[in-house]
């Protein structure tokens, strides 16, 4: 299979600006494999040949790169990524244990998707967002703050179609597609959305401000 | 007494602080483009601003190596890609303020005449991923950003790069590598970056902090920030508590305040527990435990006692926790981030994941810890980049403060924790 006239045009349309931004095109590889994640909701065959193609690369090169990098997926994602940090801080506090409840409640393991679709899992590594441990993302967007109650719930929402808001980012959540097009330097309008901070970003300057403490002038 | 010192977290409790509205007028930027660039250069030398990024490299000094009037182009890339464990300021930096690091990096291709900067922000993050972009195009449609940026001759293209899940990728010369769309594995130094970097140009990179800290300077004035911090380490930065502390979170502070300091405002351990262990900068830096409590963390000091500064990613754990099994969780995550390219780290992290996962288990035995340090010893300089170091810093000073408890697995043939009580629902 390979991609239709309308699909091809579509992505050598938005790939063709973002080869634009870049000195030499190859650096656009990273971005056109986002790009094409976002068409299919994994690198595949296809996607593999439309970079090669546009970047005038042997698909073993492109291989090559994709393989290496752990957001690239070599199967269908779930419509909801759904990834629990299990290194060392949140796995303490409590990751550990979402893990192995979330993993028994929606039936499938590390990597795999539901049948429906709709989720799939990763164990993931640190996210940056320890002081909200423990962590979960879903399409790349932060959950905070988890709980194994919390982490089932999520889920089960997600599979009955019921809307979810990350805690800090968009209202609603987007697809696993809609994500990967970002990354792919294709941003959508929400960046206005959800709290500059919140929580534990604020803690030294709420601190800071109670004790009337500022920078020297 | 240190108290806290808020200027990049500043206006991070405003609304709207990720717009220009909240930000302000890039008069930092204003000021920096009437200036010689060797003047900013000058002036940022003179501030004594160290790399944010762990390393600790003097800012002006990498901007001064690199040669000018050599008729090539000139890049900046700002590391974005934050994925030590515990270390979580650069990613609520730019969620929140991502105009300091636009403008920054305006002052910064200035003075080091770039004429194309990138942000290469790790993937992981959309949401940081879509205020970046916002900033960036904000800054274009004021004239900060393209030809001829606030009337100067100056022009300048910025870039927002997303990566797709590669720790390895925060190494600089693997993060170029990978901005040059190869896979992320480091490069042979020299040629260093400044010489030899992105499209074998010179090219600075620096971490988003480092960056972002920029416009004060150049604001305010390089002795205004060499008046925080201590002698060698000078200024400020962002401390970030997790793990085990009444209440976690981002804490800006001078360089040389203590844990202690900085626990006594965030309402210390979490209650009826004590302090174990803790990183002062992140998973690479050896663990220090309740008598580091006062060493004042700045470069010089955390070094003196055997660890690193790193990125101040403070990760405390208290009594419940077991070092075992941080070490072999820290380890499982460096051997999963082991790019492949040399074989002690390789094969090194491997090795070390198999047999501290049976000595969690309980199933080794007291020689079992000379062969985990002897690995390490076969992976401490002699890895090709500083991921295979780093992974040696869990397993070195796990062993040498607590070894203790390596042989109490063994006597008992098992973990002595109940992994349920350090959780945040957890029994009290």
């Amino acid at each position: 299979m390979t991609y239709s006239p309308e699909v091809r045009e579509r992505l050598e349309t938005d790939a063709k600006e973002i080869i634009g931004r870049y000195p030499k095109t190859r650096s656009a590889l990273l971005p056109l494999l986002h790009l094409v994640q976002s068409e299919d909701g994994y690198v595949s065959d296809d996607g593999h040949e439309f970079c090669a193609e546009i970047l005038g690369l042997s698909k073993a090169e492109v291989v090559g790169v994709s393989t290496f990098y752990t957001m690239y997926k070599r199967k269908p994602a779930g419509e909801y990524h759904v990834g629990v940090c299990i290194n060392t801080l949140c796995a303490v506090m409590g990751g550990d244990q979402i893990w192995s409840e979330l993993t028994e409640h929606v039936g499938v393991g590390a990597d795999e998707t539901t049948a429906d679709g709709k989720v799939s899992l990763e164990r993931i590594e640190c996210n940056a967002a320890c002081d909200f441990a423990p962590v979960m993302m879903v399409n790349w967007e932060f959950f905070d703050n988890q709980t194994p109650e919390s982490a089932k719930q999520l889920v089960d929402d997600l599979r009955d179609g019921r809307a979810v808001s990350p805690t800090r980012g968009p209202k609603k959540l987007c697809s696993f597609k809609d994500a990967s097009r970002i990354l792919a330097g294709l941003p959508d309008d929400l960046a206005g959305d959800g709290p500059a901070a919140s929580g534990p970003s604020l803690e030294g300057l709420r601190i800071a401000k109670a004790n009337g403490w500022e920078a020297p002038k | 007494m240190t108290t806290l010192t808020p200027i990049l977290t500043k206006n991070w409790d405003l609304p709207n602080s990720f717009t220009l509205e909240g930000y302000g007028d890039y008069s930092a930027a204003k000021k920096a483009l009437g200036m010689e660039p060797d003047a900013i250069i000058q002036a940022v030398k003179d501030s004594g601003l160290r790399g944010r990024g762990g390393a600790g490299f003097p800012t002006g000094m990498k901007w001064g190596f690199i040669p000018q009037g050599d008729g090539k182009p000139h890049y900046l890339v700002v590391n974005a890609d934050e994925s030590e464990p515990g270390t979580c300021k650069d990613i609520p930096l730019m969620m929140a303020n991502p105009h300091a690091l636009v403008e920054g990096i305006i002052i910064t291709a200035y003075a080091i005449r770039a004429n194309h900067a990138f942000i290469y922000v790790r993937g992981e993050v959309v949401h940081v991923v879509r205020r970046l972009h916002a900033a960036v195009r904000e800054a274009y449609e004021k004239g900060y950003l393209g030809n001829g940026i606030m009337g100067s001759g100056f022009d300048l293209e910025l870039v927002v790069h997303s990566g797709a899940g590669a720790y390895i990728c925060g190494e600089e010369t693997a993060l170029l590598d990978s901005l040059e769309g190869f896979r992320g594995q480091p490069r042979l130094k020299p040629p260093f970056p400044a010489v030899a970097g992105l499209y074998a140009a010179p090219t600075v990179i620096n971490n988003v902090e480092s960056i972002a800290s920029v416009p004060s300077i150049v604001a305010n004035g390089a002795d205004w920030f060499a008046g925080m911090g201590t002698e060698k380490s000078k200024g400020f930065g962002i401390f970030s508590l997790s793990g085990h502390v009444t209440r976690p979170g981002q804490y800006e502070a001078p360089l040389g305040i203590t844990l202690r300091e900085l626990l006594d405002m965030a309402g210390g351990i979490r209650e009826g527990h004590q302090l174990k262990f803790w990183t002062p900068g992140g998973s690479s830096t050896p663990i220090f435990t309740e008598e580091h409590l006062d060493v004042p963390l700045d470069f010089e000091s955390v070094g003196a006692k055997g660890s690193m500064l790193g990125t101040r990613a403070l990760q405390i754990f208290d009594e419940t926790t077991c070092v075992l099994r941080a070490t072999l969780r820290w380890t499982e995550f460096y051997a999963h981030e082991s790019c492949g390219k040399c074989t002690p780290c390789r094969e090194g992290t491997y090795w070390l994941k198999q047999v501290l996962k049976r000595l969690e288990a309980g199933q080794g035995g007291e020689e079992d810890i000379a062969t985990i340090t002897d690995i390490a010893d076969n992976i401490l300089g002699r890895s090709f980049c500083a991921l295979g170091d780093g992974a040696t810093s869990p397993i070195y000073s796990s062993v040498k403060y607590f070894r203790d408890e390596y042989l109490k697995h063994f006597e008992i043939g098992g973990c002595p924790f109940d992994p349920a009580l350090s959780t945040v629902w957890g029994p009290k």
